[in-house]
């Protein structure tokens, strides 16, 4: 343990109204950006009773990174390489940073961030904070996995250096437990070798449901990166028709000789931004089956070895910068859960009702997850998980979210918490078994609840 | 914290009794509503209501709190949210008095305006200090279609809900862009307790309609509700009918 920051200098804070990237339910917070470990320190002393919690980038749907009436600590000021081994790929990193500028930095050294979500405008803190996933979960476990260390501030002022072997019990609390047990200063990461920048995938169209599931089984194991698009709203025969994309980052004997010279190039950037005037109603049950009609027509029947850059493999929805305006003032969510393997079932069933409920949902995502980590509240487990997007007008979502509720429960699922902005608190301890051993830690840490945030309260997390 | 299809978990009635708040209170329980405080004068009728609501699942806290007396509103309100986020107060506690006997009964007279008033001004200002502090919730004030124009038949009553409305109005207003949200009800000849033995007014309703209309009005951050809606355009209407004319209007 070592001593906490010194009396900083107190940057002003703003009083702002937040949201997640769903657009809804926004709270009003005091929003401080420290550029120092000082000023972390130094707000952490100035709280009320309302508490803190720490914000990356927001890229979180609902309400997990904002703190109503309290201090809200963006930490995307704090985005520092502090250090870097290009031997063996650890970086040790501020919080703040972005996958996205990971990205930029250390691909051109070999190196590609070990676990990408379908974003790269995450922080290295809220990949931390929700245990993040990305398409290669089933061969190599999520974030988490792959910190060595973290620095966390703790509620009581001090600076603590978290490992999984030296404190797992912090450590496992703070993978996944959403900025609740503290703030994550800095972390040391595993990075992953790669030969060349470019992906090389194979692309498969599936007629329903039950063959994209029974090839993804089959192809989990050859591939390190795998997703299956599925269209949700396609009926009857073509029920979950899918288009699987599996790939593997390609070695540099596979490119063509004359890209050899530049096997490692990236380049980070988007195409256009969404403006803030889109008037609600954009993607409805029409323009979204249309859309879906459009993608699975495109996508070849079978395809292999096609050389894809990081962006259009990992990352198609960050050529356009805030795209979620496209579902205007109202705003949406996403539904995201698991079922453990042997329950199809109930993944077949909950296609059927989305389906049959017409809800547009544009973005509708399907991955096996492998084994999971000791993470208290880390969301991946063995199975499938299925990531849902709708407006938040879409009629009937209550009913038809309470209906998908009932399933996932019934068939010992959960819900992903960094997707969350509207479960019902009742069903978080049957979801997350091992609740009320990360509560035990956290009273330990942080007994007076300092780090608190919306979604906290919402649920009665800790 | 409302949830993002603006479900509220946590309600604050102040006037804990009130038939259109308990139907309300009912429907958002049998959403996402677990904590509900009855703010009202201690009665048999309120620990009823609190069981009542008990027995839907909800955890209910009792608090006394009179109307008439200001002076208490803030240390109340504070006490109940220290107790947890309070995502919706309702204020709902209203008497409609007896216009005839009042105009000869000074003092009874300005009872109603206390009430319904002045303690829906220090009231009002309490929660909202409350949810600035929280960051987040919204204030529903219950004013009456009565607010919108004084009526020689009950102008004793209107004038209160008149200067109750015009007030959270101008909250409204003042709060705007801080995350918070306040909205005045306008409801219109509600059968309930209130209006036991009256004749049914023009356009009657339920609380069973009026607490939709609130809790619409609630997911979607109204700022006005009209129950039932069409009252907006007569009483819109009836505001602009000249004095000789409206004088006589048999109303
Ligand atoms: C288009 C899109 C695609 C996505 N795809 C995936 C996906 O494939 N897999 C997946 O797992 N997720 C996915 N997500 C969700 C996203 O990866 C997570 O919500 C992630 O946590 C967001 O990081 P952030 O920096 O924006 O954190 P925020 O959303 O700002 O915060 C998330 C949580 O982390 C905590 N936190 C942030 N910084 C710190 C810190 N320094 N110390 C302590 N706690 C901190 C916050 O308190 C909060 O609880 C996706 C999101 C979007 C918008
Ligand atoms: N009914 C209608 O036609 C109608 C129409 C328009 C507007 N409104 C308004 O709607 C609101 C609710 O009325 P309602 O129809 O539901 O009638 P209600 O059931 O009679 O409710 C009135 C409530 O006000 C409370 N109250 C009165 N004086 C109080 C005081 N000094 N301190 C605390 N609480 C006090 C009553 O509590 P007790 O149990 O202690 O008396 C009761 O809970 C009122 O503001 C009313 O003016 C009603």
């Amino acid at each position: 343990m070592s001593d906490g920051p010194a009396a900083g200098f107190f940057p002003a804070g703003r009083r702002t109204a937040l949201t997640g990237w769903g657009r809804t339910a926004p709270s009003v917070a005091e929003v401080v950006t420290p550029m120092t470990r000082e000023q972390v320190g130094a707000a952490l002393r100035r709280r009320t009773e309302r508490g803190v919690i720490a914000r990356g980038l927001g890229r979180s749907y609902g309400d997990p990174a904002q703190n109503g009436g309290g201090i809200v600590l963006d930490m995307t000021a704090m985005n520092r390489v502090l250090d870097a081994d290009l031997e063996n790929g650890v970086v040790t990193v501020e919080a703040g940073v972005s996958l996205d500028r990971l990205i930029e930095l250390f691909v051109p050294f070999g190196f590609f961030v070990p676990v990408s979500p379908g974003t790269r405008q995450v922080t290295v803190g809220g990949a931390i904070g929700a245990d993040v996933h990305g398409k290669n979960h089933h061969a190599k476990g999520s974030f988490c996995d792959h910190v060595l260390a973290m620095d966390l501030l703790l509620a009581d002022g001090t600076v603590r250096t978290v490992t999984p072997d030296g404190d797992p019990d912090l450590f496992w609390a703070t993978a996944g437990g959403m900025g609740l047990t503290g703030i994550v200063l800095s972390a040391v990461v595993q990075m992953t070798p790669i030969e060349t920048s470019l992906v090389s995938v194979d692309t498969d169209r599936t007629r329903d449901l039950d063959e994209a599931m029974a090839l993804m089984a089959e192809t989990d194991e050859k591939y390190t990166y795998t997703v299956a698009w599925l269209d949700c709203l396609a009926k009857g025969r073509n029920l979950g028709r899918s288009v699987i994309t599996c790939g593997e980052f390609a070695r540099l004997d596979e490119l063509p000789a004359k890209k050899r010279g530049r096997a490692l190039r990236f380049k980070s950037g988007t195409l256009a931004t969404i403006p803030d005037l889109v008037p609600g109603r954009l993607p409805n049950k029409f323009t979204m089956g249309l859309f879906n009609e459009l993608w699975y027509r495109k996508a070849p029947q079978h395809k292999v070895g096609q050389l894809q850059g990081i962006t259009a493999f990992f990352h198609p929805l960050d050529l356009v910068q805030e795209w979620n305006r496209v579902y205007g003032k109202t705003g949406f969510l996403q539904y995201q859960f698991i079922v453990p393997f042997g329950r199809e079932d109930a993944l077949r069933q909950a296609v059927e009702k989305i389906s049959a409920a017409g809800a547009p949902s544009s973005l509708t995502v399907l991955k096996r997850f492998g084994p999971g980590n000791p993470g208290y509240l880390s969301f991946p487990k063995p199975g499938w998980t299925l990531t849902l997007d709708f407006p938040t007008n879409t009629p009937g979502l209550v009913r038809l979210l309470h209906q998908l509720d009932e399933l996932v429960l019934s068939n010992d699922g959960r819900m992903y918490l960094a997707k969350d902005s509207r479960m019902d608190p009742a069903d978080l301890a049957r979801m997350y078994p091992r609740l009320e051993e990360f509560r035990n830690v956290r009273a330990k840490v942080d007994p007076d609840g300092v780090f608190v945030s919306d979604q906290a309260r919402r649920l009665g997390l800790a | 914290m409302k949830d993002a299809l603006g479900a509220p978990q946590s309600l604050l009635i102040l006037g804990g009794t009130s038939e259109i708040a308990l139907h309300t209170a009912r429907k958002l329980v049998a959403e996402r509503v677990r904590r509900v405080v009855l703010a009202g004068r201690p009665s048999g009728a309120l620990d009823a209501a609190a069981e009542d609501l008990r027995g839907r699942g909800a955890q209910v806290e009792v608090v006394a709190f009179d109307a008439a007396e200001p002076e208490t509103h803030e240390k109340i309100v504070d006490e109940v949210f220290a107790g947890g986020d309070i995502d919706v107060v309702l204020l709902a506690f209203g008497v409609l008095g007896d216009q005839e006997s009042d105009e000869q009964d000074p003092v009874a007279a300005a009872q109603v305006a206390q009430v319904n008033y002045v303690g829906g001004v220090s009231a009002g200002l309490s929660s909202v200090k409350a949810l600035r502090r929280q960051g987040h919730g919204s204030l529903a004030v219950i004013s009456s279609v009565a607010a919108e124009r004084a009526r020689k038949a009950n102008f004793i009553y209107g004038s209160s809900k008149a200067g109750l409305d015009a007030f959270a109005q101008g909250l409204a207003d003042k709060v705007h862009g801080t995350g918070i949200h306040v909205m005045v009800v306008r409801p219109g000849f509600v059968k309930t307790k209130m209006t036991e033995g009256m004749p049914d007014g023009p356009m009657a309703t339920t609380p069973d309609v009026v607490a939709d209309g609130i809790i619409k009005g609630l997911r979607r951050n109204a700022t006005t509700v009209w129950v039932p809606g069409p009252l907006r355009f007569v009483f819109s209407a009836l505001r602009h009918v000249p004095r000789p004319i409206f004088r006589k209007l048999p109303i």
